[in-house]
């Protein structure tokens, strides 16, 4: 008997499974209706509100926001934070149609490699799908513009972030993800959604807090205002 | 993993008299315990929401077998592979069947108590494959031959010195007189050291989190992108997990994610939570080629069912030993097996057998504190009672322990002779101990007396001083 039969007997066994007890059919109605449990008050705001808490929080856990008024307004916003850290004009860009409408050729002295990040980048740009606003939290989804690696490999992200991208809760972004997909007509899911909720960080000596364990030491978010 | 756990009373003997071990775990109070209570005064709903995921993950048990089919499914679908392995011998040969067809010769590994359960490192050792912890707490202790002793935080029983000295012998390549007196300039070391090995290796090894069945993926959460790295820069990225992490839906994983965090290390959320599913598409930029799941069982689906089924509704967020007066007494090496603490005391009997962990349930002062800060509600102490109820009938409790249960067992049947007994005793110890107020040894209990001492008593039993008390007319 094969270890997947074995198994699945000994749980039905354990459970006192029956054939025609309605488990599937329960199963089944429970995966696809994608029934919300409560929310917790935090994750309810949407609008002006949703993008006070997803500021408040984002800067709690130690993410950094350099809020701009358009588009126009982002390589402007790139260069003086590499600047501000003192880290030359270089960056690794996500290679999605959202940043390449954004006009970088007005900053001629900002260098842009598109694709995957190389172990050397020190900076990266990517957008993010949507944001939340309950935690601070980010969340970034795998694709042919969207490496995974960008969110990683580099010191510093640098995202670029819309404010009416921002939603209430995990479940609001879940369901933006769902309908984005159905749009496409892709898969179901992409191979890998990213929620980062600040820069990376140990506490692994003594429980004493240190930024950037393996991925970024540094996280900061370009708010592009576009709210009504 | 070897496990020491029947030599419980000796470990904890040895670990109460290391200093610094005594110095390591005096820093948890400052950490997790104060952060957790912070972030809870945050979410005024925490309380419902623990409900909400006992009863998520009641469902999911009691489903179990149809959420395990539904899920594989969508990891077919996605192009994954989902490899069932009945016991820790056959998820380790599993694993090591596909790094050997990929030629691996080393293997980066996020943090996974499955492989500490299934002995995983010592194994790919012995087979020529070289793996690597890159959780910097797991780094530490593999680096110095250690097993955790924290299921989140698995190097918190060393100092800081043991870890400056850890690297200083390991790291060779680096200048014998460089400055690591602070966190970050060790961090930073293990950055750059660990930063070479995520890029050279060929699998990526990680637990998981949660399955979730409506979309076939697998979640983890990390605070340093340790796991993301593992599974992202290599050819392969296994999954070894067990089978009651399986959640119905996204949503469901989102409501106890909301506590899973919050009950670890305080933080509202971790940093990075990572939904994992099959290898990468075709059009992608990186990402693993494969993407494979070891499922575990070891003894799980037989705890289905039981008094014990409640345990597996754990998430292994490390609240129950944060909080355990046990746990912050010994340290967590000296329970001798994979899993500490309270979820430890009641699982490992479980998964390796009560005769050689018999010894866990009893280690607990029945304070209680485990089970109302478990986030899943699971009642950890009425399962340490559960585990000493079976010690007994099997007759694997020490002789001055049945005698002593039998004994009183004799008297509490007979009241009149009890209240005779019972009286007895208080007076003649109220006599002997009124000048002094309390014994600081009594004989019959030497090790009682050992850490504290018996308050005398005032010479009335409760039941007289109740009978004395009760007002007129009222039946006992």
């Amino acid at each position: 008997m094969s270890a997947r039969d074995d198994i699945l007997d000994g749980v039905r066994w354990s459970l006192g499974r029956s054939d025609g007890d309605g488990a599937a059919e329960r199963v089944r109605q429970r995966i696809g209706e994608h029934r919300r449990n409560p929310i917790p008050t935090r994750g309810q705001d949407n609008g002006a509100a949703a993008l006070k808490r997803f500021i408040a929080e984002a800067e709690m856990v130690s993410a950094t926001i350099a809020p701009v008024a358009a588009e126009a307004d982002v390589p402007g916003a790139v260069v003086a934070y590499l600047a501000s850290h003192n880290l030359p004009a270089r960056v690794a860009m996500a290679p999605d149609p959202s940043l390449a409408r954004i006009p970088w050729s007005d900053r001629p002295t900002l260098e842009i490699r598109r694709g995957a990040a190389h172990p050397d980048d020190q900076v990266s740009v990517t957008p993010v799908f949507a944001a939340i606003a309950e935690t601070g939290t980010l969340m970034l989804i795998s694709g042919p513009g969207t490496p995974t690696t960008l969110n990683l490999l580099p010191d510093d992200h640098i995202v670029v972030l819309r404010a009416s991208q921002i939603v209430g809760s995990y479940e609001d972004a879940w369901d933006q993800l769902r309908r984005a997909r159905e749009r496409d007509g892709t898969l179901d899911m992409p191979r890998t959604v990213n929620f980062i909720t600040g820069p990376s960080r140990t506490g692994d000596i003594e429980q004493k807090l240190v930024m950037g364990a393996h991925g970024p030491r540094r996280l900061h978010i370009v708010l592009i205002e576009d709210h009504g | 993993m070897q496990s020491t756990s029947h030599s419980f009373k000796d470990n904890a003997r040895a670990a109460m008299a290391n200093p610094t071990l005594q110095r390591a775990m005096g820093n948890m109070r400052h950490g997790f315990l104060a952060k957790r209570l912070a972030a809870i005064d945050r979410l005024p709903e925490f309380d419902a929401l623990r409900d909400r995921a006992r009863d998520i993950k009641n469902h999911a048990l009691e489903h179990l077998d149809v959420y395990l089919e539904a899920w594989e499914a969508k990891v077919v679908s996605a192009g994954g592979h989902v490899h069932w392995a009945r016991d820790a011998e056959e998820a380790r040969r599993i694993v090591l069947a596909i790094c050997q067809r990929l030629d691996a010769r080393t293997v980066t590994k996020g943090k996974s108590m499955i492989a500490e359960e299934i002995a995983l490192n010592p194994f790919l050792e012995a087979n020529g494959i070289v793996p690597v912890e890159t959780d910097l707490g797991e780094y530490i202790i593999q680096i110095r031959n250690e097993s955790p002793s924290h299921i989140i935080a698995p190097a918190i029983h060393l100092v800081q010195d043991q870890i400056e000295q850890s690297f200083r012998e390991i790291h060779t390549q680096f200048d014998r007189d460089r400055p690591l007196v602070e966190p970050r300039q060790l961090v930073d070391e293990a950055r750059g050291v660990l930063r070479d090995k995520f890029i050279a290796a060929d699998v990526g090894i990680t637990g998981a989190n949660f399955l979730v069945a409506e979309t076939g993926s697998s979640i983890i959460v990390t605070n340093e992108g340790n796991g993301d790295l593992t599974q992202t820069l290599t050819k392969a990225h296994i999954v070894v997990t067990s089978l009651e992490k399986i959640v119905p839906t996204l949503e469901d994983a989102q409501t106890i994610l909301r506590v899973l965090a919050r009950s670890a290390t305080g933080q509202e959320y971790s940093v990075y939570t990572t939904v994992s599913t099959g290898p990468r598409r075709p059009n992608d930029l990186d990402g693993p080629g494969e993407y494979h799941v070891v499922l575990l069982d070891n003894g799980r689906s037989r705890m289905l069912g039981t008094e014990f089924q409640d345990m597996l509704r754990c998430i292994r967020c490390g609240a129950c030993m944060n909080h355990c007066p046990v746990y912050a007494t010994v340290g967590g090496h000296a329970y001798g097996w994979v899993y500490p603490g309270p979820m430890g005391a009641v699982l490992t009997p479980s998964l390796i057998g009560v005769d050689e962990a018999g010894h866990l349930p009893n280690a607990s002062t029945f304070c209680g504190k485990c089970e109302s800060v478990c986030p899943m509600r699971i009642p950890l102490p009425k399962m340490m009672r559960h585990w000493r109820e079976r010690e007994f009938e099997r007759h694997l409790s020490p002789a001055a322990m049945r005698w002593g249960i039998a004994a009183w067992a004799f008297l509490a049947k007979r009241p009149k002779l009890y209240r005779w007994v019972s009286g007895l005793t208080a007076n003649v110890l109220g006599l002997l101990g009124r000048a002094h107020g309390s014994f600081r040894n009594l004989p019959l209990a030497g090790g009682w007396t050992l850490g504290r001492d018996m308050p005398t008593p005032q010479g009335e039993t409760f039941h007289r001083a109740w009978a004395r008390r009760r007002p007129r007319g009222t039946h006992s």
